[in-house]
């Protein structure tokens, strides 16, 4: 078996879950999707027991009706492992993994102020990227937001 | 914080090299206490922008993210795009981009090789590594028809090919380049007074750089051998002969170290790149539409890994586009390096990670917290109080160095 399978019956031996939720692209690239009340076990497991110990970036994406994070992760042989986990638009609450990956925190700044993200966990602290004046609803990179919005007025700047 | 406590905003206009950032220190007398950072300043919204644009003017749009290492964005991101197409991109296409990409990474290093110098009082090495840095330009311009943002990747391949007269430019400034190298690596190696400036300053041990997920040649300074161009090989680099350099100090002279002899071994995979540079097309056609899938692209710029990731609808225009540049990756680093260090090694440890932000004004406010008022100093003037400091505190005059550079050897 590949160092890829092994992750991905690893990963789906340990959480029941995760059965035909782990797809392998092509060598050293996973993606899996996981709800997201198993998310925290699933990346914490990773990080600890796993080798996954290096978060490279959190991808923020709207969805429609939900807002997903891919948390890309890699270990010490260059796999890098696309974790995705979505929350409701309605109330997008995720908890933070700065205890875990310290790193992280900027990432997961950048989805609070592009996507409004909500991180239960993270530290107060300066946001990123966007000014300290941008207006407290406007999310950038949500698709219902367009750049015409920033037109004069748009935006309350 | 007690009484006689500072807190000095450094930047947003501006810290350091390149870029708006903007730093809090709070200090104890010289001694940092720790440091508070704003980010963002530059941020321009470019990945929103690309989700409005066809993949094509997103080629263009990602190289303009960054100036010194615009082939590392515009390379992860056409290789992202391609593989979610299923293109096989020729090899003579792959070699090409690992030629662009070395090219770039002996410009950015020998720019960060004359900016270290500087922010320490070695101004000969900023003039002697710059002017050296015009032979690699050079050799960009010659090739791609510019300096900067070489417009060299298409999806699919690359836009210019080279030749045998081109080949032969290349062998002529690498070898001048290379002895060059050697000469600093030389200096770097034996030089006491340079060795004595930047030993133990920016410390960051292999177990933060493991914990802090630090990248490129910080990470390597420090004992950990991650270079994605091994770890997750792209473009030529699974053919090419190679060292990943580290080194052990773990602090601001190791990651000299590092970056000196890793200019070493951008010139053996440039020659090995020119000798054996296989035959055929150097790119394939690519389709307007790229059809729906997601893929993750990573790439060793010159400051470490970039990664881009990349989600397709089926139309000519990306569903999302992400990117994570190396300096954001090495923030946290930055903070670590700084605490119960001295303010004098601000400027150097800041420039150590070789962070990538853009020119604008230097300026930095120097303020007690109790009145409010207080003075201001412009970067210069933080270089020079650093560089007096030395003098004065551990008796490391780099003066003498910088006559000696020039007098001391035979230098064409």
């Amino acid at each position: 078996m590949s160092a890829e399978e092994n992750i991905k019956s690893e990963l789906e031996s340990k959480f029941g879950f995760l059965a035909g939720k782990v797809r392998i692209d092509r060598p050293r690239r996973i993606f899996a999707d996981v709800e997201c009340n198993n998310f925290r076990q699933v990346i914490e497991h990773m990080a600890k027991n796993m080798n996954f110990y290096f978060i490279c970036a959190i991808t923020g994406l709207d969805e429609g009706e939900k807002l997903s994070f891919i948390y890309h992760l890699i270990n010490d042989h260059g796999v890098v492992f696309s974790l995705k986990t979505g929350v409701p638009k309605a109330n997008p609450v995720m908890q933070t993994v700065t205890d875990i990956f310290p790193s992280a925190e900027y990432y997961e700044r950048e989805v609070v102020d592009l996507f409004g993200a909500k991180l239960e966990g993270l530290p107060e602290g300066n946001r990123y990227p966007l000014t300290d004046d941008w207006p407290k609803d406007q999310f950038p990179l949500r698709k219902d937001w367009k750049t015409s919005s920033c037109e004069e007025g748009g935006v309350g700047l | 914080m007690s009484e006689g406590d500072f807190k000095i905003p450094v930047g947003p206009q501006h810290p350091s090299l390149k870029e708006p950032l903007s730093f809090s220190v709070a200090l104890k007398g010289e001694k940092i206490l720790g440091v508070d950072i704003r980010l963002g300043y530059n941020h321009r919204g470019i990945e929103k922008a690309c989700e409005e644009r066809t993949y094509l003017q997103d080629v263009y749009l990602i190289e303009r993210i960054c100036g010194i290492c615009s082939h590392a964005h515009s390379t992860a991101f056409v290789q992202a795009v391609e593989e979610i197409a299923k293109l096989e991109v020729p090899k003579r296409a792959l070699y090409l981009r690992s030629l662009i990409a070395e090219l770039e990474r002996v410009h950015s290093h020998l720019l960060w090789l004359g900016i270290a110098g500087h922010e320490v009082g070695f101004d000969t090495l900023l003039m002697y590594t710059w002017r050296d840095r015009e032979i690699v330009m050079d050799l960009l311009a010659e090739i791609t028809g510019n300096r900067v943002n070489y417009g060299m990747n298409a999806i699919g391949g690359v836009r210019q090919d080279i030749d045998a007269p081109e080949i032969k430019k290349i062998l002529e400034g690498v070898k001048t380049l290379e002895e060059r190298t050697k000469y600093y690596i030389d200096v770097a190696t034996e030089e006491a007074t340079l060795i004595e400036r930047l030993s133990n300053v920016g410390v960051l041990s292999k177990d933060d750089v493991l914990r802090l997920n630090t990248v490129g040649p910080t990470a390597r300074a420090s004992g950990v051998a991650r270079d994605v161009r091994k770890d997750d090989p792209y473009a030529a680099y699974g053919d090419l002969h190679f060292d990943v350099i580290t080194d052990d100090h773990c602090d601001v002279y190791g990651r000299a170290v590092v970056r000196l002899k890793e200019l070493m071994e951008s010139y053996k995979m440039i020659r090995e790149i020119v000798e054996n540079l296989p035959e055929g097309p150097i790119s394939v056609r690519a389709p307007r539409r790229i059809p729906a899938g997601e893929a993750v692209s990573r790439y060793e710029a010159p400051r470490g890994e970039d990664l881009h990731y990349v989600k397709s609808n089926g139309s000519d225009k990306p569903e999302r586009v992400k990117v994570r540049a190396p300096t954001l990756a090495n923030i946290q680093s930055v903070k670590k390096m700084l605490e119960d260090r001295y303010l004098a090694d601000l400027p150097i440890v800041v420039a150590a990670i070789d962070p990538c932000f853009s020119c604008t004004d230097r300026l930095i406010g120097v303020s007690d917290l109790d009145k409010n008022s207080g003075k201001v100093m412009s970067w210069e003037e933080l270089v020079s109080y650093g560089v007096d400091w030395y003098r004065k505190n551990r008796g490391v005059d780099l003066s003498k160095l910088n006559e000696s550079f020039v007098k001391g050897r035979k230098y064409s």
